[in-house]
Parts: structure tokens; C-alpha cells; sequence
């Protein structure tokens, strides 16, 4: 005869338990994104912007229906903090809020609450870095006088830029004096993480043997202040852009799409805990396998996602804009009815 | 007028490049030989020489075509002179075949030529894989090794050219 394992809860709880379930209002169309747990894995998170209110319901159902759940209240929390890995026990809370559901008292039924935080400020990005953490997350919880009970719920947010305004080039002419010069460009110092780098590498002078170059993405993360600062390097991205020798006068051409890799935006001294920092790494190697490199730092941003409306469409509005005329309704209904099958 | 949701991807200008540059000798040629393997003397005092001849564009060297007998302790002098006098990794040299320099051997030794022809492309590999290293072209010891007739012991040593800072 084969023992089945009894479920440890049902077997030595004499009293009554609960579970509690968080749900957001906007669930059926709030957009989820996907983020990196600390152990590697992807898994997807609601997405929430800064100054987004947070809505929904707590719902506590009671395991042993009949029996009342005695607790010394109910409450939900918005929590925003920051956890180095290196210093596990302490959590910098940079956004706490609370909401009370209820007062101390006794539960004799199932029972659905309703929070609302208004206008919550999301200040950083969610993170999950090699050293250091950064997570928003909603808990719901019964007190109690032994053992609350609780329930978290992470969500996952994104900050969002627009085009910056400046945005020189980068132009540069490095070497080694009489041996190896070369002029580098990129066509921007500042991208979004969906962008393309347009760049050339120009050789002025090459007394040296090269047989290869490529251009790298090293992400950079930075943890701790003062004497303990960490830097933890990655290269995320190896792309070649050169195989074979260059003389004088030539000119490499460089398109490196940037949404094709894992990168976060730029994140420059986070609270006053970390900072996360992109560059690009020219690097070039001769025929002795002698590496000759040149690293440069770029700003990543990320650009909200915008409804793209299709050319036709846009064609289609632009002229009725112009001609106001009912064939240039007709060619704007029939756009629109292009859309929708698509 | 572009889309400014689709971005622009097309390459930088550049500047032509000139025909006799893409077409004409390259500005690294570097190429040193290690052959003709002599053995001078008799008995317990031989040796074995090698002519190193050293062919370049490179205006570090003075000269463009050189050659010059060179045994394998100078090797091993000027892998010394490197490591201490400079930052750069010097590649190994082959072995010293201390073994076969030991008495009762059935073969010839350190003379007998499958091992000198072994030597002798490790030596090749050895001069040519350091003569390329910009950091090793400025350093005396180098130039004295493959342009100067012998060898002087007491030479002193220094850098031939002022690289900036960091290189």
C-alpha cells in the first residue's frame, strides 16, 4: 500500500488559515513585461510607469470554511527597494506605502478588499544585476498574533525617456605613436535600447599586422561607495566587424542593432547604491593574437512604446488633412479597414 | 521625409580612398628568416649559428634588409634584456635541451639535425612574433639583435623613440 505525503499545513494547523490572492483592476489590459529573476530565469511581471495609480482588490479566502480567522489587521503595502547581495539582511526602502484594509477582528467568511495608491511614485527601474537588486513589489498581509500571514506580488517598472535633445557624435582619433592610427565615429552618443549604432572606423596609419576587429558591448555594473566600490563587468555582445588586414585610407563601416541584446537603460548612481553603465569596445587584433582595444561610453534610454499606425494610414490622414474631400475620406476608411484586418 | 520610428541606418561618408594606398605595398611588411643552421668548432667547444635576415618597411628599422649569425644563447640574451628592461610579455623560446647536451648519448645531441630544424623554427617564430610588438620595436636591445653586426654585452640599455604614456 503506498503512503501518500500528507500536506504538512492540514495535518498540524488546528486553527483556521487563509489565502490571500492581490489582483490588479487593470489586469485584463495592463501590458506585462518580461524580467530576469536573480537564479537567471525570465519570467513575466505587470508593468507599471512612474506616477501610475495602483489599483485592486485583495482577495482572502478562507482554507476552512465554517471556522473564523482571528488577526491583528489587514493591510497592503507598495514597496520600492534596493537589496545588495553582499549585505542580504539589510532592504533600502525607497518608496513605502501602506493602506489598511481592516482592523483588528475576525474573519468569518472569504472577504475581497479594495486598495487604491494614488499617483505612486516609481523613481527607478526595476533591476536585477549580478551584485545588486532592485524590485517594486505589493504585500498583502494578516496579522497575527503568532504567524502572519502574507502575500507579495511583484511588478515590474520601466522609466521612460524621449529623444534627447543634444546628441553629439562620438569622433575620435586613437593609437600608437608611429605604429597603429585609426579614427573612430559613432553616429550618436546617446541611443535607445530598439536602436542602431552607425559608425566607421577610418585607418590612417597601419604599420601593424591586423587580422580582425570587433566591436563589443561591455555593461558595467557599479555597487557600493568610497573604498568598497565593485565594478562588474560583461560583455554582452561580440560583433566583427572586420576580418582580414587593413591599409591606409580604408573605412570599415559599423551597424550594430541594438535590440537584438539584453541591455537595460543607463543608470547612473541609483539612491546612492549602484550604478549600471554601457560601452563600446573597439577592439582590434593583429596576427599574434595581440589585442589593441579603445572603450568608449554610451547612454542607453528606453523609448516608450508608441501605436505605430501603418505608412498607408498615415498617408491616408495626411491627405485628408489636406484635401478635406470625400475621397480622401474614402482612401482613410479603407486604410483603417486594412488595419484591422492585419 | 523620414519615418523617425524607423531608424536611420545608412553608413557615415567617408572619404575615398586613395588608389596607390589601396593598391600599393602595405606599410607593416615585416618578415625575419631563421636558416642556414652552422656548426662552428670541434669537440666540447661547438655551436650552432643561424643567420636571422630581417626584411621591413617599417621606418623604426634603420635598415630595410638586414643579416646577421646569431646563436641561441643571443636569443635567450635578448628574451632577458626584454623582460626586464620592458611591460611586454616575451613569447617562450624553444627549449634549452639541457638532456641532450648530457655525455653517453646514442645521437648527436644538441647537433643532430632534427633538432636543430626544431630549434630552428621555434627561434624563427620566437624573433618574428617579437619584432611585431610595438612596445618591443623601441626598445635598443631589439634593434642591436637584428641590425648590429655582434652583439655588445655592455651596451646600454634604452628606448629608441618616446611612446606617450600608457601604450
Amino acid at each position: 500500500l503506498h503512503l501518500h505525503t500528507l500536506p504538512v499545513m492540514s495535518f498540524f494547523s488546528f486553527g483556521q488559515s487563509a489565502e490571500i490572492d492581490i489582483v490588479l483592476n487593470d489586469a485584463e489590459t495592463r501590458k506585462k513585461a518580461e524580467h530576469k529573476t536573480e537564479d537567471g530565469k525570465k519570467d513575466k511581471y505587470f508593468l507599471l510607469y512612474d506616477g501610475e495609480t495602483v489599483s485592486g482588490k485583495v482577495n482572502v479566502t478562507l482554507k476552512n470554511p465554517g471556522k473564523r480567522l482571528e488577526h491583528q489587521g489587514i493591510k497592503i503595502e507598495f514597496i520600492g527597494q534596493i537589496e545588495l547581495y553582499y549585505d542580504r539582511g539589510n532592504h533600502h526602502e525607497f518608496v513605502s506605502l501602506v493602506k489598511d484594509l481592516a482592523r483588528p477582528g475576525e474573519l468569518t467568511q472569504s472577504q475581497t478588499f479594495d486598495f487604491e495608491f494614488i499617483h505612486v511614485e516609481k523613481p527607478y527601474e526595476s533591476y536585477t544585476g549580478q551584485n545588486v537588486k532592485l524590485r517594486y513589489f505589493l504585500r498583502a498581509t494578516i496579522s497575527r498574533r503568532l504567524n502572519d500571514i502574507s502575500k507579495e506580488m511583484d511588478i515590474v517598472v520601466h522609466t521612460l525617456s524621449t529623444y534627447p535633445e543634444l546628441n553629439s557624435s562620438i569622433k575620435m582619433e586613437v593609437g600608437i605613436e608611429d605604429c597603429l592610427h585609426i579614427e573612430f565615429e559613432y553616429n550618436k552618443s546617446k541611443y535607445h535600447l530598439k536602436d542602431v549604432i552607425v559608425g566607421k572606423i577610418y585607418f590612417l596609419l597601419v604599420r601593424l599586422k591586423i587580422r580582425h576587429m570587433e566591436i563589443d558591448i561591455v555593461k558595467r555594473e557599479t555597487t557600493g561607495t568610497g573604498p568598497n566600490v565593485y565594478h562588474e563587468n560583461d560583455t554582452i555582445a561580440k560583433y566583427e566587424i572586420m576580418d582580414g588586414a587593413p591599409v591606409r585610407g580604408e573605412s570599415i563601416p559599423i551597424r550594430l542593432f541594438l535590440a537584438g541584446y539584453e541591455m537595460t537603460p543607463t543608470m547612473k548612481d541609483i539612491n546612492k547604491k549602484y550604478s549600471v553603465r554601457y560601452y563600446l569596445n573597439l577592439v582590434l587584433i593583429d596576427e599574434e593574437e595581440r589585442r589593441y582595444f579603445k572603450q568608449q561610453e554610451i547612454t542607453l534610454w528606453r523609448k516608450g512604446d508608441i501605436v505605430r499606425k501603418s505608412m498607408s494610414h498615415q498617408a491616408a490622414i495626411a491627405s485628408q488633412r489636406f484635401e478635406g474631400s470625400s475621397s480622401a475620406e474614402k482612401a482613410l476608411a479603407q486604410a483603417q479597414a486594412k488595419e484591422q484586418e492585419q | 521625409m523620414s519615418d523617425p520610428t524607423v531608424a536611420d541606418t545608412r553608413r557615415l561618408n567617408s572619404k575615398p580612398q586613395d588608389l596607390t594606398d589601396a593598391y600599393g605595398p602595405p606599410s607593416n611588411f615585416l618578415e625575419i628568416d631563421v636558416y642556414d643552421p652552422q656548426t662552428i668548432g670541434v669537440g666540447r667547444n661547438r655551436f650552432t649559428t643561424y643567420e636571422v635576415r630581417m626584411r621591413t618597411n617599417l621606418p623604426i628599422f634603420k635598415l630595410k634588409d638586414s643579416v646577421v649569425r646569431r646563436r641561441y644563447s643571443d636569443f635567450e640574451w635578448l628574451k632577458n634584456e626584454l623582460e626586464r628592461d620592458s611591460k611586454i610579455v616575451v613569447p617562450p623560446l624553444p627549449g634549452k635541451a639541457l638532456k641532450r647536451q648530457l655525455p653517453f648519448r646514442g645521437d648527436e645531441g644538441i647537433f643532430e639535425e632534427s633538432f636543430i630544424e626544431e630549434r630552428r623554427v621555434g627561434l624563427e617564430q620566437f624573433i618574428n612574433r617579437l619584432a611585431g610588438h610595438p612596445l618591443a620595436q623601441n626598445e635598443r636591445c631589439l634593434h642591436m639583435f637584428l641590425q648590429d653586426e655582434s652583439i655588445d654585452r655592455n651596451y646600454i640599455p634604452g628606448k629608441v623613440r618616446n611612446l606617450p604614456k600608457g601604450t
